[in-house]
């Protein structure tokens, strides 16, 4: 039965269109671990296994004339972009066919088509390009189209972070700011490194509407982005969303987890964004065991077409090693700037 | 420049070229770019009401207003960035930045993002931006404001680097730079925004890659780039004074480095001295001084020859920063102890 004051109430096709998101993230990244493992997949390897929700939510509210910049824990939200498994996968196989064509492996991902802008790897670096790309949208008048930009709360340490706050606010950009607060940067907790741990604070201090949001669940993560995209996409400027987290793994493949209360984990884990809402889809009548168990044969399914078509796609040529360096530039006119009267020093042949 | 003016023999047409100072040129160059291109704007410091820190966009925010003319708080890092992403949004953003000094306040921007969007994308996102920025020493401004490190920015990928030394380059290489697919970053040297040259009014775009024979002689090749220039071209008035006759260039490119250009020089002369505003140690005359022996050493005459500025921090009191840098007496120096016949 389903509770008629429930926020679940209507969208059905939505709860259950967020619930397979969030499944098709959390296969992806299972996968990505156990083929990392394999030494398939090399370099540093970031899963998003535990924070689905905030991906999976916001980016269901987006538009494709929207613009998206990630962080290196980014592979749930290019997916979810529109960005193909199969790209994705080859991507961190190095592959020719790989969204970024074996240049930039997992903490790099890129697609123009989707307006998939990184897979970023400084830490608050792709804030100010944020920004720009939300000036870009207000001086070309492309009305309604919103920038929106994930980060971890690891960058509000960085000045980029605060250059970046500045200046949205003082431009009104069309930009949604997005915190990941998963609690660690690498292996440095929140409250260690930061003298004001109200996240939320340091954007209003920008004068940006600002608030925090539990974003183990999908339906506050959604609720959140909703109004906050509204506001941006009427000209109401800048915004931005602390979303609480917690990341299940470690930092990366690389990391063995020594600074995390193994309780602390555990007690995460109880809050699990898939399955505290699939058994409030179930509990409400929305979904099935059945559906459910479905969409994770579905995301498998994705996932091992993503691995084998990655395992089959051929790399890159060496001889391609310098493409992409440059663009070539239409040539300018050589003007010979030489002097054109004889000097009395010209005396080659 | 002054010693093109100083000898009326050397100059291109001068009597029908109109002249005008290095920084009138680069800012009829912004003018021109924000009157034909909507998607042109400047954004910097003090770039509007003030007019720029060397005057350079003086009027324009009067002419195009404050979205054209954009004025952003003390964040190059921040505004460098916001630079990136309105070129990726379909902007051309002429970003300038005070000083090179200050420019590293953006580097993170500059190399990490600027310089690998379009490899680390596989090709898909190309950041047309251009970067405008003050270089070099002479105006007594001390060791935070003076350095000569467009050298680190030419050690970089993905980068397109070029250093104007005259009025004409000055005007002409910008619209270059504005098509350009790519991040180009644009050196003007202070000292040479007062000085006055011949600019073709109607010239148009100019190349970006490839250096210029400023003077045409036998004895010896001086390379030089940005406010090394008109001092090389004053060294060889004074060679040629006195028998030895200097062919001089402008390398105007610094990434790429036109190579062939020197090489073909080199070719002529057999001799080679370097002369770069910036530090010797892992600095640009060190490449250029690499590559061109190994282009080159089989045709040489003498070990090519540098001449860069002291290793210190430029300093403040006027006869020591001269001391610091390389002056046309030096560079005569270093002529004759290369060519060695007096």
């Amino acid at each position: 039965m389903t509770i008629s004051s429930s926020p679940l109430a209507t969208d059905h096709d939505l709860w259950r269109s967020l619930l397979g998101d969030m499944i098709r993230v959390r296969v992806f990244e299972e996968r990505c671990a156990e083929l990392y493992g394999e030494s398939k997949i090399r370099g540093f390897l970031h899963l998003y296994i535990g924070e689905e929700a905030i991906a999976s939510g916001v980016m269901s509210c987006l538009r494709p004339d929207d613009a998206v910049l990630a962080t290196y824990r980014e592979h749930g939200h290019a997916l979810l972009r529109g960005v193909s498994a199969e790209s994705i996968m080859s991507e961190m196989f190095g592959k020719a066919t790989g969204c970024s064509g074996g240049r930039g492996g997992s903490m790099h991902l890129f697609d123009a088509a989707t307006r998939f802008f990184g897979g970023n790897a400084i830490v608050g670096g792709h804030l100010p390009v944020a920004v720009g790309l939300g000036l870009a949208d207000q001086v070309l008048g492309r009305s309604g189209a919103v920038t929106v930009c994930f980060f971890g709360e690891g960058a509000v340490a960085e000045g980029e972070f605060h250059e970046a706050m500045n200046l949205a606010a003082l431009w009104n950009v069309p930009v949604l700011f997005c915190c990941e607060n998963n609690r660690y940067a690498m292996g440095t907790s929140l409250r260690s490194s930061e003298s004001q741990i109200d996240l939320a604070l340091k954007a209003a201090s920008y004068a940006i509407p600002a608030w925090s949001v539990d974003g183990m669940d999908i339906v506050e993560v959604h609720r959140a982005t909703t109004k906050a995209l509204a506001s941006v996409r009427a000209d109401g400027g800048p915004m931005f969303i602390e979303f609480q987290t917690y990341r299940f793994r470690a930092h990366s493949m690389f990391d063995p987890d020594l600074y995390r209360d193994p309780a602390e984990v555990e007690h995460w884990k109880l809050r699990d964004p898939i399955a505290t809402f699939a058994r409030r889809l179930v509990d409400e009548q929305i979904v099935t065991d059945a559906d459910i168990e479905e969409m994770w044969e579905r995301a498998r399914a994705e996932t091992e077409a993503a691995v084998a078509a990655a395992e089959a796609a051929p790399i890159e040529p060496i001889d391609t090693l310098l493409d992409h360096v440059t663009r070539d530039a239409e040539p300018a006119p050589h003007i010979e700037r030489s002097p054109e009267t004889t000097t009395d020093d010209e005396v080659w042949p | 420049m002054s010693s093109l003016d100083a000898d009326t023999d050397e100059r291109i047409d001068a009597e029908v070229v109109p002249s005008m100072t290095y920084r009138e040129a680069m800012r009829e160059a912004l003018r021109d770019a924000l009157a034909t291109d909507d998607r042109v704007f400047i954004m910097g410091e003090d770039v509007a009401d003030y007019g720029g820190t060397y005057a350079v966009t003086k009027g324009l925010y009067e002419e195009f207003g404050r979205d054209r003319v954009r004025n952003t708080p003390l964040s190059e890092s921040g505004f460098v960035g916001a630079g990136i992403g309105a070129a990726l949004g379909g902007l051309r953003p002429i970003v300038e930045i005070m000083t090179v000094n200050f420019s590293l306040l953006a580097l993170d921007q500059v190399v990490n993002t600027a310089a690998t969007l379009l490899h680390m994308s596989g090709g898909q996102l190309n950041v047309p931006l251009v970067i405008r920025t003050t270089t070099g020493a002479g105006r007594q401004l001390a060791a935070q404001h003076s350095h000569s490190l467009e050298g680190w920015f030419a050690h970089v990928p993905g980068l397109k680097v070029v250093a104007p030394a005259t009025p004409e380059d000055a005007r002409w290489m910008l619209p270059t730079a504005l098509a350009d697919p790519n991040p180009v970053i644009i050196f003007e040297h202070a000292t040479l925004y007062n000085e006055s040259g011949p600019v073709d009014p109607v010239l148009g775009p100019v190349d970006i890659d490839r250096a210029a024979v400023r003077r045409h002689g036998s004895d010896l090749t001086i390379v030089a780039s940005a406010g090394m220039v008109s001092k090389a071209l004053a060294a060889a008035d004074l060679l040629s004074a006195a028998g030895m006759s200097a062919e001089v260039i402008d390398l105007r490119s610094l990434r790429p480095l036109d190579f062939d250009t020197m090489a073909a020089s080199l070719a002529r002369t057999s001799r080679a001295l370097v002369v770069d505003e910036g530090w010797r140690t892992g600095g640009l005359s060190a490449e250029i001084s690499a590559g061109l022996t190994e282009r080159c050493f089989w045709s040489l005459d003498a070990p090519i020859a540098r001449l860069a500025s002291a290793e210190v921090p430029i300093p403040y009191a006027k006869h020591l920063e001269t001391a610091a840098i390389p002056q046309i007496e030096d560079i005569v120096a270093a002529a004759h102890d290369l060519v060695g016949d007096r």
